[in-house]
């Protein structure tokens, strides 16, 4: 899967968690889910639990927690599916 | 002694607003619990002054308190990591109402994990009236860490 694929599921998966639209139709690598989209915290969970099943991978909960970006979210997607393959 | 009385000994909560009286069974996969909603209840009186109603956010809270976290304690406590300093947080909760709670009323709470993820319980929760009947459901969630 490429880059742009992944980001464009990533997309969908974040979308019913964010609360700011703005930034969301603005993402960049480096926008933060928490602080810029003002995504729950506690929805950071369902998103990893949704990349999981979207993506076919393991993503580990120290792993999980520095996953603040849409950046970061994209390279630990696309680091993992690699080492499966 | 209670079943699970050392499960109920680490509920966080004070004895005015416990909504939880015993817990049935516990295991990885959920809780049942009951509680009887006391007619001597203060809310009574004004929810509502001439017909007494137990209030959604109090069956909410009664859902809450037997499936996430009696049930989080549980999960807790197999890991052997719990004691009076639990950290918990409400995180969410849709819940459908089908039947009145009268004061009196003895109401069972069945919860079903959904997942327990990096502190985060989510679960599927219904209450059943003494006849069985489902007076309400939904899917809950919360924070809870040793």
């Amino acid at each position: 899967m490429s880059r742009k694929e992944i980001e464009e599921k990533l997309k969908e998966i974040i979308r019913p968690y964010v609360q700011n639209e703005a930034a969301f139709e603005n993402m960049t690598a480096q926008t933060d889910m928490l602080r810029d989209l003002q995504i729950n915290s506690a929805h950071l969970v369902d998103i990893i639990l949704d990349m999981e099943e979207e993506f076919d991978i393991e993503i580990d909960d120290d792993t999980a927690e520095k996953m603040l970006t849409v950046g970061e979210a994209i390279d630990i997607t696309e680091k993992l599916s690699n080492e499966k393959n | 002694m209670k079943k699970y009385q050392h499960i109920l000994d680490l509920l966080p909560y004070g004895p005015s607003f416990c909504f939880v009286d015993d817990l049935e069974h516990i295991d990885e996969n959920g809780a049942t619990g009951t509680y009887t909603f006391k007619e001597s209840a203060s809310f009574y009186a004004g929810h509502f002054p001439a017909q007494p109603i137990t209030p959604g956010v109090l069956l909410t809270e009664c859902m809450a308190q037997i499936g996430l976290v009696a049930l989080g304690v549980y999960l807790l406590s197999l890991k052997g990591k719990v004691d009076e300093s639990l950290k918990i947080a409400f995180a969410e909760s849709h819940v459908h109402f089908e039947k009145p709670v009268w004061p009196g009323e003895t109401v069972k709470v069945v919860s079903r994990k959904i997942y327990w993820r990096m502190g985060k319980l989510k679960c599927e929760i219904s209450m059943y009236n003494r006849e069985q009947e489902r007076t309400c459901y939904g899917q809950l969630s919360g924070l809870i860490r040793p």
